[in-house]
């Protein structure tokens, strides 16, 4: 093997374990697994999944930042490193809660599909290069779109996979668009060569056109306004699990790239020299997130429409971290989008649990949890009060981040400041609707038909309470996570 | 002294313990959440005795917590917080004895009451301004579920009421804190940096800045016209909340503005300080006015916190030493008497006659009935008074001459406040104890009340030895209080006024 295919190898060995992890999952599940009954086949593709996703984690770690490799397709930063494995750590939660959902059928083609999902975010976490960047975005859309809809029981399910693969692939069109615009401007598909054409003077205007296909094919992938439009069907139709893969890990990876994609490739047009640049476009974006998904979520009483809405908010939040991201750098911006994805995760961990018992979809179908499940209780506790940003949990300190480095950007006299402002003021409003989650759960009474206790399955308990302890110790150590960017 | 920054991490292990003694047996439940707040009350008194006066802040932890953000987990104290640790753990204490019979997930309520009161000894403890705000806002949650899930009248509103007005209140600080910190650089939250910072910011900044902070904490200290949470997440409150929620929560806000707004941006204080002024005037009389024609026992209580609370708010917008630390010493004081006079009518009357209705009592003879209750709440009502001998008196009157010498109007309306509060309290004690003397002695003999618990007793004679102790000898907490004002930190903004 060459010197550069050994490099390539070894950077990308975390994405080769998780192929191959997918495709013994498949092997396994034809031969050996065969005649096996349903639940054993489950618990059998899940730990093969769980093994390969840990040993892509070990692998991803194992590389580290060691810089630009094959030949500037990939970027092994701190960055790289660390959301490669939030990914990893999400995938493998979403995994370990599939113990814990209704039985679906064909449980080794669902967990090959998410790892290779999860295979097309670890590379675009990484990727630096446009074509690269779009072939990633691709292998995790369409396993997405996939197990969006593989509960074939449910015609929600075909629904939410129909529409997240039509709005999808409208999105990807753009964004082909966009980067073939990009490349003819700059004649560099590279980010780093991207960045040097743009530092040319007298750019066409045509580089407005190419940064709004881009950006609104972005904010379709984030679940921003006003790109938003799938992400409430798509949150309850799917499968819970497949949700919870959809809100977190591919948020982290969505975002993760296209800070990268706008801070080192399109920076020189950040503010516009001359021409409309891309700073205002994402502020507005944010701003329309923050206003849509909080006074959307006010509306909800469905729980997974909620969460839906609260991603969308978030989404605005993050694209605050995204336009901080040049002067703060990409540490409150990873710290936000990881912790958010574990507090989602865990959310939708509890909705699994609860799906399986037949609990739902309701948010008042949760009265009287605290006597059914105390354990659930006290996870969704602690999940939705790191939505609402409630110290001492992680989600606090990443608004806190996130604002506070928005708010550096140039005070209250630049957009930034202000939507710092907005999502503050906001965040009370988000209050509102996430203590009415937690009214039903805790507060409630009982009806005489709520007072069955409901058995939440011990892979699922043990993943529910890893992910509420992350979220506390991450809250009360936020430098384990920032200590990587320094 | 260095017990202190144990209240905390007691009280959390507490809620803890309690919540998992829950599950097993009520009374276990009861027994850890009182051994916690003795612990943490005997660790505030020790730490007390201990203490050593001086201007400025003594570091009890100081150690490195967010590098990214410059925040360190900084842990002081000085008098004023020494006094307000002392009122919390006594507050506490007194707490648990008068909810000694909360039955349902008892371990549930303790648990949620103990995270409450370690937030709470976190904000009087913090110099950084992060942390501050931390545990500001762990303790805005356990409320929800106290009013929402232990409480009576609509309760489920006054809860999202008082939750909402908190929170929207500490988005207010959070907004005007990391402007604050965004202006100066963004080095450090530590409210010493933040103040030599904010020395250099813009006048319009300062305005805004402290319009920001002032309010948030305003908010959560009942300032007219923002105060009208209390009443009703007050009123809806089981007794415990309330006592904590009107005795010890308020005091947060205020204790935000002393010890976070005023400090920080003096120039912005200088601009909003008729303001502010006028607005505790206002809400002295107003409050005071409305307690007079309530028809519900508790909603004159919970007029009356907001009535006194205007006294504090009064006594920092004078800002001079005098009326400041009357303001702190009303503080004290007021958690007391607040406390003692919701556990009157919360616990040993409403849980006894199921009725707050004046009109119901009236007609209940509870001075033979409660001879205990309505000894307490004579007691209390003097004491609510600004009667001499019981702490509200050198409190509202330190508070008065201070504010005389800043605005003569002030305190001359403020003082008609203090008569305000007595018809009140005097109608509130004649109507709900002694309302039918005459017509009852002749009457049916009523049926017999439960007799009052021996942990209602202890609760209320714990809080009547201290307000009394404090009236005959306000400089136990003066002493303490008074030097602290000296530091730099607080002579930018208070004039002299002597002491």
């Amino acid at each position: 093997m060459t010197a550069g295919g050994t490099t390539l190898a070894s950077a990308l060995a975390g994405e080769a374990a998780l192929v191959a992890g997918a495709l013994a999952v498949l092997a396994f599940d034809l031969t050996g697994a065969r005649n096996w009954a349903a639940g054993a086949r489950w618990r059998a593709a899940t730990t093969l999944g769980g093994v390969a996703v840990l040993v892509a984690l070990t692998l991803v770690w194992r590389v580290g930042a060691a810089g630009p490799a094959a030949g500037g397709s990939f970027m092994l930063d701190a960055l790289g490193t660390a959301s490669r494995a939030g990914i990893l750590v999400l995938a493998g939660l979403t995994l370990a809660l599939t113990n814990g959902a209704r039985r679906l059928r064909h449980p080794a083609e669902f967990v090959a599909l998410v790892l290779l999902a999860t295979t097309g975010l670890l590379v675009m976490a990484v990727a630096q290069q446009l074509l690269l960047a779009f072939l990633a975005l691709e292998l995790a859309s369409l396993s997405l779109y996939v197990l969006a809809g593989f509960d074939r029981t449910r015609p929600e399910s075909a629904e939410a996979g129909l529409k997240y693969f039509l709005l999808g692939g409208l999105s990807a069109a753009f964004l082909l668009f966009g980067f073939s615009l990009l490349y003819g401007l700059t004649g560099s598909i590279e980010f780093t060569g991207i960045a040097a054409g743009l530092a040319q003077p007298g750019l066409s205007p045509l580089l407005a056109v190419a940064l709004v296909m881009i950006l609104a094919a972005f904010g379709f992938k984030v679940a921003a306004a006003p790109f938003h439009l799938w992400a409430p069907d798509v949150y309850e139709g799917a499968p819970p699990v497949a949700a919870a893969l959809v809100a977190s890990a591919s948020k982290l990876a969505g975002f993760t790239l296209l800070v990268r994609l706008l801070w080192p490739g399109l920076g020189a047009v950040a503010a516009g020299s001359g021409l409309p640049g891309w700073l205002p476009v994402v502020a507005l974006i944010s701003a329309a997130s923050l206003l849509l998904g909080n006074f959307g979520a006010l509306a909800q009483s469905n729980l997974r429409r909620l969460l839906a809405y609260s991603a969308i908010a978030h989404a605005g939040a993050l694209l605050l971290g995204v336009m901080a991201a040049g002067a703060a750098g990409p540490g409150p911006l990873f710290y936000y989008a990881a912790t958010y994805g574990l507090a989602t995760v865990g959310a939708f961990g509890v909705v699994t649990v609860l799906d399986q018992a037949g609990v739902g979809p309701g948010i008042t179908d949760l009265a009287g949890l605290h006597r059914r499940s105390p354990l659930l209780a006290g996870c969704l506790l602690v999940f939705v009060l790191s939505l609402a940003g409630i110290p001492p949990l992680a989600g606090f300190v990443g608004k806190f981040l996130v604002f506070a480095a928005a708010l550096r950007l140039g005070g209250l006299h630049s957009p930034a400041g202000v939507l710092a402002f907005a999502a503050i003021f906001l965040s009370a409003v988000a209050l509102y609707y996430y203590l009415g989650v937690l009214k039903a759960a805790l507060v409630t009474a009982t009806t005489p038909d709520q007072e069955t206790r409901i058995t939440v399955p011990v892979p699922a308990a043990v993943t529910l309470v890893a992910a509420a302890l992350l979220l506390l110790l991450l809250g009360l150590w936020p430098s384990a996570l920032l200590g990587l960017f320094s | 002294m260095n017990a202190l920054p144990c209240t905390i991490y007691v009280s959390f292990a507490g809620a803890l313990l309690a919540l998992l003694a829950g599950s097993r047996s009520a009374t276990l439940a009861r027994v850890v959440a009182l051994a916690t707040a003795v612990t943490a009350l005997v660790m505030t008194l020790v730490a007390a005795v201990h203490f050593v006066p001086a201007a400025g802040l003594q570091t009890l932890v100081d150690r490195p917590w967010v590098d990214s953000l410059g925040v360190r987990y900084h842990l002081a104290v000085d008098g004023i917080s020494l006094t307000l640790l002392v009122l919390t753990g006594i507050a506490a204490t007194a707490g648990v004895l008068f909810s000694w019979n909360i039955g349902e997930r008892t371990g549930e309520f303790f648990a949620l009451f103990l995270a409450l009161i370690g937030g709470v000894y976190g904000v009087f403890l913090s110099a950084d301004a992060f942390v501050f705000f931390v545990f500001y806002e762990i303790a805005i949650v356990p409320k929800y579920f106290l009013v929402a899930r232990w409480g009576s009248t609509n309760r489920e509103y006054g809860a999202m009421k008082l939750v909402l007005y908190s929170f929207a209140g500490s988005a207010l600080v959070l907004a005007g804190l990391l402007w604050a910190y965004a202006a100066g650089g963004g080095k450090s939250f530590a409210v010493s940096d933040l103040a030599a910072a904010a020395v250099h910011f813009s006048r319009l900044q300062q305005l805004g800045m402290f319009g920001l902070v002032f309010l948030g904490f305003a908010v959560l200290a009942g300032m007219f016209p923002f105060h009208t949470w209390a009443p009703t997440g007050h009123v809806a409150a089981p007794t415990a909340a309330s006592m904590l929620l009107a005795g010890v929560v308020m005091k947060l806000g205020a204790y935000g503005c002393l010890r976070v707004a005023l400090p920080l941006f003096p120039v912005g204080f200088a601009y909003w300080q008729p303001v502010i002024g006028w607005l505790a005037v206002a809400g002295i009389v107003y409050a005071g006015v409305i307690a007079l024609v309530q028809d519900d026992f508790k909603f004159v209580i919970g007029y009356s916190s907001v009535s006194h609370m205007g006294f504090v708010l009064l006594g920092l917008a004078a800002a001079n030493v005098r009326s400041v630390s009357g303001a702190v010493l009303q503080m004290f004081s007021h958690g007391i008497i607040a406390g003692l006079l919701f556990a009157v009518v919360g616990r040993m009357v409403y849980e006894r006659t199921h009725t707050r209705k004046l009109a119901d009592l009236r007609k209940m003879a509870l001075y033979r009935r409660l001879p205990f209750a309505a000894g307490v709440f004579v007691v209390a009502g003097l004491a609510s008074m600004g009667l001499p001998g019981f702490s509200g008196f050198p409190a509202e009157f330190a508070i008065l001459i201070g504010t005389w010498k800043t605005s003569p109007l002030w305190a001359a309306i403020a003082a008609l406040g203090v008569l305000v509060a007595a018809a009140f309290t005097l109608r509130v004690i004649q109507v709900s104890f002694f309302g039918t003397v005459t017509a009852t002695t002749e009457g049916p003999e009523l049926p017999p009340l439960p007799p009052i618990t021996l942990a209602e007793r202890a609760g209320a004679l714990l809080l009547i030895a201290t307000t009394t102790l404090i009236g005959l000898k306000p400089d136990l907490l003066l002493d303490w209080i008074v030097p602290s004002l000296q530091s730099p930190m607080f002579q930018s903004v208070l004039k002299g006024g002597g002491s």
